[in-house]
């Protein structure tokens, strides 16, 4: 663990950079009740649309909220609905990508129509839909956004396992006697893991961009929640031009964990492939 | 008396549905393996060896493949009669194999000794501890320096020697009865091939356990073997003792093989003869003898009857028509 940390550090300073955001991010998440300023919904008519100052350090908004709070709620948000739906998007995939991949045959071909069909839905369609049933709420777009993106994601990890199952080590463990279970936990789920880590960390990213979309679009968590989708569409967009910092700020925070993400997660894919191991 | 065979195969037969059809990739195979003794099954590629192995094991890919009839009798027990679960327990167990490939044989995302040591886990639920302490043990037994560092290492860090040597001692886990090599020197260099097969011979003598050796290498089957079954087309043509096999080949395809291996005690400028023509098609076999059409002493006959198995000495079978005159 020590030596992955030097490595990253020396090998991959952009991912590191990552790293580092991502560490601030999930602080900022984790701690957003101790860190904030103000509550995320409080409400000072004295101070709307202020600019950035010592006392409000990303200005107000129209309704004289501190925009840093809410963005440090905001962070909170995304933690909990990145992480719970990457990690559930990230469970589907692997167990449908290995069960589909290695058994083959018909399981395989039933499975892979299904997944034709579901991904043949745009998937904005299917949130929009499913949040309008159910009505909004963060639970359910954990589980939409999970499910979508795992089934689709399923895709990546079948096409891994097909080639991790024709390898000699697979018909090794069979000479040996292990049962399926164990030769798809110890032989195949270790050989798809790159893939899977760096499905998990694309996944954070891409979830908590498609909250923001839906919650820019109004169907995400309903307000006075912070999101920063929601915050980009509702103060940001109407007081873009008395108050840029209203739009810029979540912008950014959005900008930066993603992409910081997006970095580290390609960083941990070079790191972690086993052949690599070792080697300097 | 003799000791009962451990292994006793019995009109073994393994088809493979093909776009061309059905192909038997073995055709009412027999031989036993005795306690304690090395059976070399040789023959060309394509010949059935390695089939005759897998189905021994019952690990061909079902579909395409299937054992489509024969008995495996191991221990008095009919191996095609287990279920899928049973068979399981005896892999790896009672019965291991090695394979060819020791390159690509060992999971290069698990540390060598939970390689080594998982058969132990997978048949007796020993715990991991105690069973990495175990591989360390069979490390050394196989002739690995520094065992106890070793255990820690991942593959790519083994030479393909090393990672043999590594197959092996996994093989060896569970100390089994009967040991089926599939060509397992065949990725190797010439000098790690031999210590590779006196390790194989060595352990096989401590343990009193039986072995298979799968080769095309005849020089291997000289030095190695007790007993030689000789494969050609999914068919076995010849089998006896070592000795007779080599100073008494009987079936026209296993003296041909012996006059294209070059020996230190033939004449000095003598060549070598190889066999015409090419090894048979399995989707296409000719209706007599698979060897006939590439056969020196081809006669009518030999194109219209298979040609079965008889004794032209004690323990030397052959099935060719030239004997019976």
């Amino acid at each position: 663990m020590k030596r992955l940390l030097v490595r990253l550090l020396r090998e991959k300073p952009l991912g590191a950079a990552g790293a580092v955001i991502c560490l601030v991010f999930l602080f900022c998440g984790i701690f957003a009740d101790f860190l904030a300023p103000y509550g995320y919904n409080q409400i000072s008519l004295l101070n709307r649309v202020k600019p950035p100052s010592g006392q409000f350090f990303f200005g107000t908004d129209n309704l004289g909220r501190d925009v840093f709070s809410r963005c440090l709620y905001g962070a909170q948000l995304s933690v909990i609905i990145g992480f719970s739906g990457a990690a559930l998007a990230t469970a589907i995939s692997a167990v449908i990508g290995i069960v589909s991949g290695y058994l083959g045959g018909k399981t395989d071909l039933v499975t892979q129509r299904f997944v034709d069909a579901w991904m043949s839905f745009p998937e904005l369609i299917i949130l929009i839909v499913v949040v309008s049933v159910l009505g909004p709420g963060m639970g359910q777009i954990i589980v939409v956004l999970g499910l979508l993106l795992g089934i689709g994601g399923s895709r990546i990890i079948r096409g891994t396992v097909v080639s991790v199952r024709e390898n000699m080590y697979v018909h090794a463990a069979q000479s040996m006697g292990a049962g399926t279970l164990r030769i798809l936990w110890r032989h195949v789920l270790p050989n798809v893991m790159p893939p899977l880590i760096v499905l998990f960390t694309n996944r954070v990213g891409a979830v908590i961009l498609a909250e923001s979309g839906l919650s820019f679009l109004g169907f995400g968590v309903p307000p006075p929640a912070p999101t920063w989708g929601g915050m980009l569409s509702g103060s940001g967009r109407a007081y873009m031009y008395q108050g840029p910092w209203l739009a810029l700020a979540p912008g950014l925070c959005l900008t930066f964990v993603v992409y910081a993400i997006a970095m580290l997660g390609d960083a941990l894919r070079d790191l972690l492939d086993p052949r690599m191991r070792g080697s300097r | 008396m003799p000791p009962s065979p451990l292994l006793q195969v019995r009109d073994l037969t393994t088809e493979f549905r093909t776009e061309r059809g059905t192909v038997r990739a073995v055709n009412g195979v027999s031989f036993d393996v005795f306690p304690g003794e090395t059976l070399a099954i040789v023959g060309e590629s394509g010949s059935g060896k390695s089939v005759t192995a897998l189905s021994v094991l019952r690990l061909i890919p079902t579909p395409p493949g299937r054992i489509a009839g024969g008995e495996v009798l191991f221990d008095g027990q009919n191996l095609l009669n287990l279920t899928e679960h049973q068979m399981q327990r005896v892999r790896g167990n009672s019965i291991a194999m090695i394979f060819q490939e020791p390159m690509s044989s060992l999971n290069p995302s698990l540390p060598i000794g939970m390689q080594i040591a998982e058969p132990l886990n997978v048949h007796h639920n020993t715990p991991w501890a105690k069973a990495i302490d175990a591989a360390k043990t069979l490390l050394s037994r196989v002739r690995v320096p520094d065992a106890a560092r070793r255990v820690d290492a991942w593959p790519h860090q083994f030479s393909g020697g090393m990672r043999q040597r590594a197959m092996i001692a996994m093989a060896l886990a569970n100390a089994p009865r009967l040991l089926i090599a599939d060509e397992p020197t065949t990725a190797l260099d010439v000098t790690v091939q031999a210590q590779i097969l006196d390790l194989l011979k060595e352990v096989t003598r401590e343990t009193g356990s039986s072995l298979i050796l799968i080769t095309h290498d005849l020089g291997v089957v000289a030095r190695y073997a007790d007993r030689v079954a000789v494969m050609y087309g999914g068919r076995l043509v010849e089998s006896g003792t070592a000795t007779d096999i080599y100073e008494r080949p009987s079936h026209p395809y296993t003296i041909g093989l012996m006059a294209s291996v070059p020996r230190l005690d033939s004449a000095a400028g003598s060549r070598l003869t190889a066999i015409d023509g090419q090894p048979p098609d399995l989707a296409a076999l000719p209706p007599g003898c698979a060897f006939a059409p590439r056969c020196r002493n081809v006669h009518a006959r030999c194109g219209e009857a298979v040609p079965v198995l008889r004794e032209v000495a004690p323990n030397h079978l052959s099935a060719c028509f030239l004997h019976d005159t």
